[in-house]
């Protein structure tokens, strides 16, 4: 056992001050009068639902049930609320019906959905599965994704289904989330696995009210089944040295990757920490070198042998210089633009042009955009131009490299609790924790966790998407 | 038996901190075990079983009498990697890399770390004979009036702790005084000291500013750069300081042209060159040969630091090489003259003759081959750990200079040490 050995930022943490701060009775006070209840503890890893998964399937459709059979999960039938099926209960009201115990996840498979007459069906079955949805439980719809249509009316149904999501989202309790999967005609239930697999565990505890894209693309069966997806690939981490990248490369080391440690030389101490931790090796560089890039396919190249390819890299890597723009002047403006952005480009263009221990074909590319970037922020007009830059970036890039079957990801966090927003004080953190669906800010394991699905070798069909981690924060989309 | 070739894989060190600074609370151990730690890092060794850890430290505590295993079992490698403690005063850091090296070449590690840690901040302090004497009576007493009889003994002079030697046991004068006798022996002159600590300063900055040191060094407590090395520093700021050491028109030394004190640690990863080549390990650079060796300062009167001159030619002649064959020399700067005073009496004719026994002088060497990435004088002296600073930096620099001339690039690393030794090292890029 490695003997616990002095942190400085540790020390500061835990100074008696912080704590009186942190846990003041003043704080707490004010945020109960402010009627602000404890945050629900959401359910995390590789953990399915623990009460039963209810099916939905309108028509005649069967991919999602073929895809569950693949993961090996057992469903059962939906309640359906219809007139008939309503009890009278207290006062003579009418009482939906309901499910015998908690319902771990409702997941409806809408892809058949043609006429405004079949939302009837999707109502019915929300209601009970709402009233009888545990706390961390799930409802999942798949959809077509609208523009695969030609007809009207699917299309726009199939858009329709983006505003029921979203409420549910809100309307839901208890640390359970909504969130809704566009398929292609051609997904094939190989190819939706790793998508409702991650949907219902834990992994995905911070995602909520989103949607996105699952395209068609090959995938073995045990390939879409793995639960160590990553053994025998190397994976590259950017400011893997603390935060969220720390968490990004635990991750992928649990699940089987070598993991190469990129951060500033400054930060080379917590680096060495976290990859020793994982086994795995630490690359003291600054992204912003020209050569960065080639740096790291050399580092992967001297490390792992001249045949060795990176499977992944993650551009965690991240940097904040806020201002107002009325007080920004072109350093503070060109340092972000540069780390967020400009290396990044940088980086994939020597990844991508075949050299030794550059990215392999099939491998995949995941950055990391923001709400900021999505919603804008005040203060931020230079860290959100990037952050909305790397959404860009994955669209446009994700048919460029569809012949090499690389995938390009990004995801858009919210608040998520590092050291650094841990310096908030308390009565502003508690307002930005808990401005999102989940009333709570999301850990940097659950970034990590949604990188990880992205990049898995099954989730090859999934490609430029930003999927957020932000608990269906208020601003954005 | 097999001879095997044992190269430089690299190296790892914690920045080195001013005594009583940065690193005051971290302890050998600590720091041995963050400097392996970053190495571990650099080169996946985490959970790995390497073959030997060799290292030591000159200001040592007696309680730290394993030092490098218990920096072993604190840091991430495999805890059933077995260490050694070694001690040659400043020289501990080479002398480990020569142990480790030569078990490599004999076939008994294919891979091991070298290196060493030293803390003035933490010195070990011993209680003065007077104290000690009393307590062991007391101890050793039967009856409560002997040991109060005993205990009573202690008077107020015996409480003042003893600091550990600075100073020479058999002539009680400090090293500086030794250096400054040699310095004026040799008529070594005050600006030729200031211009060798400006050049170290100097390149120390650029080495620093060309990210030379990224994959050398590992920051550690929140210091990211040698503390020592002073950017802003002219041969007129360091004209204006007061000499320290040595006396009237001799007194050339000052703190600008002799190491002070630092906290420190470093690291050499050594291997077997087949399985360096197996395991996807860098080979930087390859230990050709080696020599220690110790000058007779007592009674001969010889000078105290200038050891290594005794080594460097007997290194030379088994090695069928001139003085002058090296694309790098690494002259530890003890202090700037002992760098002057080492040059000076190898391109002595009198000195090589009847001091070395030798045919004649070696002669010069091109200076601008001397400590390019600095040395001492501006990154700091932690004793142990010097060795472990010099060794992956020199390899590091002869591997990307590749061939020289269309054989492999060549540098040689001399230390010299308390005691009247010193240890010397042929490298060869790989
Ligand atoms: N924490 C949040 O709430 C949040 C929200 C949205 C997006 N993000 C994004 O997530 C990423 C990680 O954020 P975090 O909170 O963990 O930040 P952090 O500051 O804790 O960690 C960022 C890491 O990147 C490293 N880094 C910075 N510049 C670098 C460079 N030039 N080269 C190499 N490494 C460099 C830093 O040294 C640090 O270790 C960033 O891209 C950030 O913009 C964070």
């Amino acid at each position: 056992m490695p003997k616990k050995r002095f942190d400085p930022l540790e020390a500061l943490a835990t100074t008696p001050l912080a704590k009186a701060v942190a846990s003041s009775s003043i704080g707490k006070s004010v945020a109960t009068k402010l009627g602000v209840p404890p945050s629900v503890e959401l359910r995390r890893g590789r953990n399915n639902p623990g009460g039963a998964i209810s099916l939905a399937e309108l028509n005649n459709s069967t991919l999602t049930r073929r895809t569950l059979q693949l993961l090996g999960l057992f469903t059962i039938n939906p309640v359906i609320d219809t007139p008939d099926a309503r009890t009278l209960g207290e006062a003579g009201r009418p009482v939906p019906p309901g499910y015998e115990g908690r319902l771990g996840a409702l997941v409806l498979d809408l892809t058949e959905l043609r006429a405004v007459t079949d939302l009837e069906y999707v109502r019915g079955v929300l209601r009970p599965a709402i009233r009888a949805l545990e706390r961390s439980g799930r409802i999942i719809f798949v959809a077509r994704t609208p523009e695969t249509f030609d007809e009207l009316e699917p299309r726009v149904l199939a858009q329709g289904l983006d505003g029921l999501n979203r409420t549910v989202a809100k309307e839901l309790r208890g640390g359970a989330t909504s969130n809704l999967v566009w398929v292609d005609p051609e997904t094939t239930p190989q190819a939706l696995a790793s998508t409702l697999r991650f949907l219902l565990e834990g992994r995905s505890a911070y995602v909520d009210g989103q949607s996105w894209r699952v395209g068609a693309a090959e995938v073995a069966d045990d390939v879409a089944t793995s639960v160590r997806p990553y053994a025998g690939t190397i994976v590259a981490v950017t400011g893997a040295a603390r935060g969220i990248g720390a968490a990004i490369a635990r991750t992928f080391a649990r699940d089987g990757a070598t993991v190469v440690g990129v951060d500033i030389p400054a930060s080379g101490e917590a680096l060495a920490r976290v990859v020793n931790e994982i086994h795995g090796t630490a690359l003291q560089l600054d992204i912003t070198l020209p050569d960065a890039g080639e740096r790291i396919a050399a580092h992967v190249a001297e490390r792992y042998g001249e045949d060795a390819r990176l499977y992944a890299i993650i551009h965690n890597a991240g940097i904040t210089r806020d201002r107002m723009l009325a007080n920004l002047d072109e350093k503070g403006w060109a340092a972000v633009l540069d780390v967020n952005l400009a290396a990044q480009l940088r980086m994939n263009a020597s990844l991508l042009d075949g050299r030794a221990g550059g990215l392999a074909d099939g491998g995949s590319i995941v950055g990391i955009s923001s709400t900021s970037g999505i919603a804008g922020n005040k203060g931020q007009a230079n860290y959100a131009t990037s952050k909305a830059a790397i959404a860009g970036l994955v669209r446009a890039m994700a048919p460029r490299l569809a012949d090499r079957r690389i995938t390009i990801n990004a995801v858009g966090p919210g608040f998520i609790e590092t050291e650094m927003t841990a310096a908030i004080p308390y009565l502003q953190r508690q307002i930005f924790q808990r401005s999102n669906s989940l009333a709570q800010g999301g850990k940097p394991v659950d970034v990590a966790e949604t990188i990880a699905y992205l990049a898995d070798p099954a989730s090859a069909a999934v490609t430029g998407q930003v999927v957020r981690v932000c608990g269906q924060a208020l601003v954005g989309q | 038996m097999t001879d095997r070739t044992a190269v430089v894989v690299g190296g790892n060190r914690i920045p080195f901190a001013r005594s009583h600074g940065a690193y005051r609370q971290a302890s050998n151990i600590d720091m041995l075990t963050a400097a392996i730690d970053g190495l571990a890092a650099r080169f996946g060794l985490s959970g790995h079983r390497v073959g030997e850890v060799v290292g030591g430290a000159v200001l040592k505590h007696s309680r730290d009498f394993n030092l490098t295993r218990e920096a072993v079992l604190g840091s991430s490698l495999d805890p059933h990697t077995a260490a050694c403690d070694l001690q040659q005063a400043c020289a501990t850091g080479l002398e480990a890399t020569i142990y480790v090296s030569n078990k490599i070449r004999l076939g008994q590690l294919v891979d091991g770390i070298a290196g060493g840690a030293d803390s003035v901040s933490d010195t070990p302090m011993s209680v003065s004979d007077g104290l000690r004497r009393a307590l062991l009576a007391a101890n050793a007493a039967k009856t409560l009036p002997a040991r109060l009889a005993a205990i009573s003994s202690i008077r107020p002079g015996h409480l003042v702790p003893d600091p550990p030697g600075i100073t020479e046991p058999r002539t009680g004068l400090s090293m500086g005084e030794h250096q400054a006798l040699t310095t004026s022996r040799w008529g070594i002159g005050r600006t030729e000291q200031d211009e060798v600590a400006l050049a170290s300063h100097q390149n120390l900055a650029r080495a620093w500013g060309e990210g030379f040191f990224d994959d050398l060094v590992t920051p550690y407590l929140g210091v990211t750069k040698d503390q020592g090395v002073r950017v802003d520093t002219t041969l007129e700021k360091l004209g204006a300081l007061k000499p320290v050491f040595g006396r009237g028109e001799g007194a050339t030394m000052t703190a600008g042209n002799s190491t002070g004190f630092f906290d420190g640690a470093a690291v050499t990863y050594l291997a077997d060159a087949d399985y360096a080549a197996e395991h996807h390990l860098p080979a930087l650079a390859r230990i050709v040969d080696v020599e220690v060796a110790a000058g007779d300062y007592t009674l001969g009167g010889e000078d105290l630091l200038l050891a290594p001159t005794y080594a460097i030619p007997r290194l030379l002649e088994r090695n069928h090489l001139l003085w002058q064959d090296f694309d790098y020399y690494e002259i530890h700067e003890a202090f700037a003259a002992t760098v002057l005073a080492t040059l000076a009496a190898l391109n002595d004719e009198a000195y090589c003759r009847s001091t070395l026994g030798l045919s004649g002088a070696l002669g010069e060497i091109d200076r601008s081959r001397l400590n390019v990435n600095g040395s001492s004088l501006a990154a700091g002296h932690p004793f142990a750990a010097t060795g472990g600073r010099i060794v992956p930096a020199l390899a590091k620099l002869l591997h990307q200079r590749g061939t020289v001339d269309g054989r492999p690039a060549r540098g040689i690393v001399s230390i010299c040490a308390a005691g009247g030794q010193g240890a010397v090292a042929i490298l060869e890029a790989c």
